[in-house]
């Protein structure tokens, strides 16, 4: 919870990870890839402020006390989302497997909510994976990386009749929310990975599961920004948009926040730290505290209240995963709902005012 | 169209050799007319060319850098092959050589543009097609930037969206953005003379009229910030990994 002004804000990290990328968990042979990833997300971390900025050697295996103080203690967090990463051709226990996030989680109940994954190349095995994970950890969400390379394959659409099976499955299970990966990508070589038409087709099909896109298809927001105003199941993923951009980038993550807030609104925008890549503390403290430049050039986005924010910051996750909201947090009758689905505007009712008009 | 640099080299004092190689300006303004097809600049101003140099018998050496390790390896590879061809064609050099550092894919990049081998034979299978399509998709995202860059600052000194709609380019004040526009939607084949309408659909080419106008800007819009986004995110990137490069900076 963080307490500012007066206003108390219900947190939900919607993004965040437990990884091992130390020396030790390389693969071998794929030492370069192993390295050169958490190189690149150390990389990443630099786009927040310098005082938080680690030392690679913390920043590839950090501790379960450093997490738990970084994320809940300092960083204004109630309850966090696992989103597992597994890369096992480079990482021998997996970067951040669901096992080893909820072997951690265990330990503190109530702060976690653990996600799993799946992957429709891998067949009947993958299947029974995922029924063992649901029924072990108690998931309702999965993360999907649809560029990843596997055996051969380079990449899947969720519209393959594959990637369908598999979600009727977890649907069956009592899988709800299922975040896919639409960012920086390394396979497949030739396809355009960030292409989100297949999640369009998808949240049409599966009209009551939540596709949370992450990192709202950066670099290709417009494609996504116009799927989402069309499917009423679709949703914004803030990871990296926040880390990356609000403290390198402001007027560009302005922007960026605008256009979200037009095209996608604050009912389905949801916040997530991508810890460890950048802390929560400052992220949740500056998106309280920001607003618009005074600047003609933002003057027609839609405006941010307080409400809003308490809606992205938590609580529309807090509707997608059930979690408890103590009584004095939640918004009241006037600010809306959070997560409503029945806000979702067809594409005609957004071509209205444009600036100059 | 890109290629070709507008200076050519000057003429060497013999050919004897032995001097050691120098920065070009020649090279260096036809690496200009390269653009990374997704974030839509020159490779020049992202601070991709780590350095370009030219020996007095004309062998070209061009190096270039990427934001991350893992950048994606088809854009990757359009980005080198240009640069192949832009200083190739540069009046006065023998030979060319343009190497990608510090990339997971540099072997198979390097290597199948020094080649002239194309995308797939490059990547031994793990393509299956060459990108034309990919950059075609990019140039007309560009487009849709570009018209957002050239119709907001009439938008802001009073034009309706429907006064844009009956604007042809030769009604348009003179200026880099316009040139740019013109230039990305000649490369796509569509209408960029003096006579063709501001506002088309970037794949059929076709005026946009009517109800379709307030969506058509607002996408103009967003695509462009969401190139801009993309590009300060991996010039900030850059900065990361090679501290103080010539890269661009957020203005104010």
């Amino acid at each position: 919870m963080y307490e500012v002004n007066g206003e108390k804000y219900f947190v939900v990290d919607g993004h965040m990870h437990y990884w091992n990328a130390a020396p030790d968990n390389w693969v071998p042979g794929a030492e370069k890839y192993a390295k050169g990833w958490i190189e690149c997300f150390h990389a990443y971390q630099g786009l927040g402020p310098p005082e938080t900025h680690w030392p690679l050697e913390h920043f590839e295996r950090y501790s379960e006390e450093d997490l738990m103080k970084d994320v809940f203690e300092d960083g204004h967090v109630d309850v966090a989302i696992f989103q597992p990463t597994y890369l096992k051709e480079w990482y021998r226990e997996g970067f951040n497997t669901t096992e080893r996030n909820a072997l951690m989680g265990e330990k503190h109940p109530g702060k976690f909510v653990y996600n799993t994954r799946f992957d429709p190349r891998d067949g009947d095995a993958g299947i029974e994976e995922l029924r063992r994970n649901v029924e072990r950890f108690g998931c309702k969400g999965v993360k999907l990386y649809t560029a990843e390379w596997n055996a051969g394959s380079r990449g899947y659409k969720l519209t393959d009749p594959a990637a369908y099976r598999y979600l009727e499955v977890a649907q069956n299970l009592g899988i709800r929310n299922i975040h896919v990966h639409k960012g920086p990508t390394i396979w497949p070589l030739d396809k355009d990975a960030f292409d989100v038409s297949d999640v369009d087709h998808a949240a049409t099909d599966f009209p009551e599961l939540n596709f949370i896109v992450e990192h709202v298809g950066l670099p290709r927001i417009e494609d996504f920004c116009f799927m989402a105003t069309q499917e009423p199941n679709v949703y914004a993923g803030l990871a990296v948009v926040i880390g990356g951009l609000m403290h390198a980038r402001p007027k560009f993550f302005a922007k960026v926040m605008g256009e979200l807030l037009f095209w996608v609104g604050e009912d389905k925008m949801i916040f997530g730290s991508d810890y460890a890549i950048w802390e929560p503390k400052w992220q949740v403290e500056g998106f309280v505290a920001w607003d618009y430049p005074d600047r003609e050039e933002f003057s027609d986005y839609p405006g941010v209240t307080t409400a809003s924010k308490k809606k992205m910051l938590g609580l529309n996750a807090a509707r997608l995963y059930d979690i408890e909201v103590p009584a004095e947090l939640r918004l009241d009758k006037e600010s809306g709902t959070p997560a409503a689905r029945e806000d979702a505007q067809l594409v005609d009712d957004k071509s209205q005012p444009v600036a100059g008009a | 169209m890109r290629g070709g640099g507008r200076g050519a080299l000057p003429p060497s004092a013999g050919g004897s050799g032995g001097s050691p190689p120098r920065a070009s300006t020649a090279l260096l303004e036809a690496l200009e007319t390269v653009h990374d097809p997704e974030l839509n600049r020159p490779i020049t101003s992202l601070g991709f060319v780590a350095s370009c140099t030219v020996s007095e018998s004309g062998d070209a050496r061009v190096r270039l850098r990427l934001p991350t390790y893992f950048c994606a390896p088809n854009f990757a590879f359009l980005m080198v092959a240009d640069a192949y061809d832009a200083v190739s064609a540069v009046p006065g050099v023998q030979h060319a050589e343009v190497v990608l550092e510090d990339h997971f894919a540099s072997d198979a990049i390097n290597g199948g543009v020094a080649a002239r081998a194309g995308f797939v034979r490059s990547f031994g299978g793990e393509a299956v097609s060459e990108l034309h399509g990919l950059r075609a998709d990019f140039l007309r995202k560009a487009v849709m930037a570009g018209t957002d860059q050239v119709c907001r600052p009439l938008l802001s000194a009073g034009a309706s969206p429907a006064e844009l709609a009956r604007m042809v380019l030769g009604d348009v004040p003179p200026s880099p953005e316009l040139d740019r526009l013109r230039q990305r939607r000649a490369e796509l084949g569509l209408p960029a003379g003096d006579g063709a309408p501001v506002l088309i659909d970037p794949v059929t080419g076709d005026p946009v009229t009517g109800d379709a106008l307030p969506l058509h800007l607002r996408r103009a819009r967003v695509t462009r910030v969401g190139i801009d986004a993309n590009a300060s995110v991996c010039t900030g990137m850059l900065r990361q990994r090679y501290p103080d490069p010539s890269a661009e900076r957020e203005d104010p």
